[in-house]
């Protein structure tokens, strides 16, 4: 009868090392809300960013949001997407119907 | 008493194939590591991305000439102004410029001359031409610092130097990894501006429920132009990182389909030793519930092992050591690569789906063809 209690043990531990992870989440999270973030929406505020720095490889993927859908193609006429991110990008979403602004552009 | 009695068996029957029980353990593991690290990496882009552009610009005017963003009029500020509920109008300078002896693409923002100092720049804001603030990604890739020079070209093929008045914290690089901030008319100067021709225009509205409308208006006053609404903004990060996004679609279904290969296989059979113990078990007097209930414990042990290990290894692959495996997917050809550390927003119902994609599937496979054996004559099953 000690396999299981080992196995229960082991469990409950890796159940534990979880919840601390999940607890140590929490407390960055809020250490992070209470200074990081309004620092950042400060910075995005004062400069007046749009989009995140993640991919710097082409304009449509550094600003996804200032771009047209068609943007990737628009080199030449029948051109090809050709950048890897951007097929991590994912294609927009489509556009609220009550959305006039969407129906518009 | 004796579900503990059935678990301890199925333990012991575990161990007794103790290496392929370890190895299945251990690639259910990386499987389950996989997705979660997929998911918590892509939330955490999402929420960081809604958070810190809560106060982004309502309202973004660009010209659109030949299907194209062009530059616009600065007249086009006075038309803006007379639309009821809109604040303050300025335009925004800022472009592209390659750095060809880096390689790399560097994003250049003109900035008013008076802007206060930010918390995350070590070092002040450009206040006069021949000044800029830049990036970590600039810095590291130019092998620069704070008071030095910043040798650039501009659109006149000529070799201008900047002195390196501020670099961005590293804490910022999600943001500001290749900026390169500079005065407007520092800016207007390098990239050869057309006078009276901004990038865009930036619109305040005071009535957060009206932006649709002023930028309807303006499309309707200015056709030539786009207006982009924060809300749109939004739209793009919860798109570029939702599930259809192509990191999701690749990655995550990849990791899919090879947990649905490792439990196709155990579905589809068991082997002929694990009949054999499931005759014996019958002959000396088991039920097919006390069988049912041994093949649920062993795949409820396989399964939450791999899970919990899998979730563990996931967060702190993502939050702790900031996603090594998953970078350079997402790096593309970007030169500069920002190094990111993410606030750790876990979603805990992308954790239960992850459990409830893994568990209850595999659970469901160790089960069925045992129960398939179980209800055989033991006879008939020892002989195979």
């Amino acid at each position: 009868m000690k396999k299981h209690r080992i196995f229960l043990g082991m469990t409950l531990v890796e159940c534990l090392v979880l919840g601390l992870l999940f607890f140590y989440s929490h407390t960055v999270l809020e250490t992070n809300e209470k200074k990081l973030i309004p620092a950042k929406q400060k910075m995005v505020k004062y400069l007046e960013l749009t989009d995140l720095s993640i991919w710097t490889e082409a304009r449509y993927t550094r600003h996804p949001s200032q771009a047209d859908l068609f943007t990737p193609f628009q080199d030449f006429p029948s051109a090809f997407e050709h950048f890897p991110a951007g097929s991590i990008l994912a294609p927009g979403r489509p556009a609220d119907s009550t959305t006039t602004l969407q129906i518009r552009r | 008493m004796r579900h503990l009695k059935i678990l301890e068996y199925a333990l012991s029957s575990l161990l007794r194939r103790k290496y392929k029980n370890l190895s299945l353990v251990a690639v259910y593991a990386f499987t389950v590591s996989i997705l979660a690290s997929i998911l918590f990496l892509t939330h955490a882009l999402k929420r960081e991305a809604v958070a810190v552009f809560s106060d982004a610009p309502d309202l973004i005017v660009q010209k659109v000439s030949a299907g194209r963003h062009d530059l616009i009029p600065t007249g086009y500020l006075d038309s803006i102004r007379t639309i009821a509920g809109v604040g303050d109008v300025h335009p925004r300078y800022w472009g592209y410029y390659f750095d060809a002896m880096t390689q790399s693409n560097f994003t250049f923002l003109g900035i008013n001359e008076n802007l206060a100092g930010l918390e995350l720049v070590q070092g002040r804001m450009p206040a006069e031409k021949g000044e800029c603030t830049i990036g970590q990604g600039v810095a590291q890739a130019q092998f620069t610092g704070v008071g030095d020079q910043l040798v650039l070209i501009d659109s006149r093929r000529r070799s201008i130097s900047f002195r390196i008045v501020g670099i961005f914290d590293a804490a910022s690089n999600l943001l500001s990894n290749d900026l390169v901030l500079m005065t407007q008319r520092g800016l207007r100067e390098f990239f050869d501006f057309p006078s009276g021709r901004a990038t865009d225009i930036v619109v305040e509205v005071y009535n957060p429920d009206e932006i649709s409308t002023v930028a309807a208006k303006i499309k309707k006053m200015l056709p030539d132009t786009r207006p982009i609404a924060k809300a749109e903004l939004f739209r793009t990060y919860d798109s570029v990182f939702n599930w259809r996004s192509g990191m999701m679609l690749t990655l995550f279904s990849a990791a899919l389909v090879a947990f649905s290969i490792l439990a196709w296989d155990k579905a589809a059979g068991i082997s002929g030793d694990e009949k054999g113990e499931i005759g014996i078990l019958k002959a000396v007097g088991w039920d097919i519930a006390d069988i049912l209930e041994l093949k649920f414990w062993e795949g409820i042990v396989i399964s939450l092992t791999a899970l919990l290990v899998g979730l563990t290894v996931a967060f702190v692959h993502v939050f702790l050591f900031n996603a090594p495996l998953l970078t350079p997917v997402l790096k593309g050809w970007s030169v500069l690569f920002p190094t990111f550390r993410l606030t750790p927003y876990i979603d805990l119902y992308q954790v239960f789906v992850i459990a409830l994609l893994t568990v209850t599937p595999y659970v469901a496979c160790t089960v069925i063809p045992s129960w398939k054996a179980a209800v055989t004559d033991p006879e008939m099953v020892m002989r195979g």
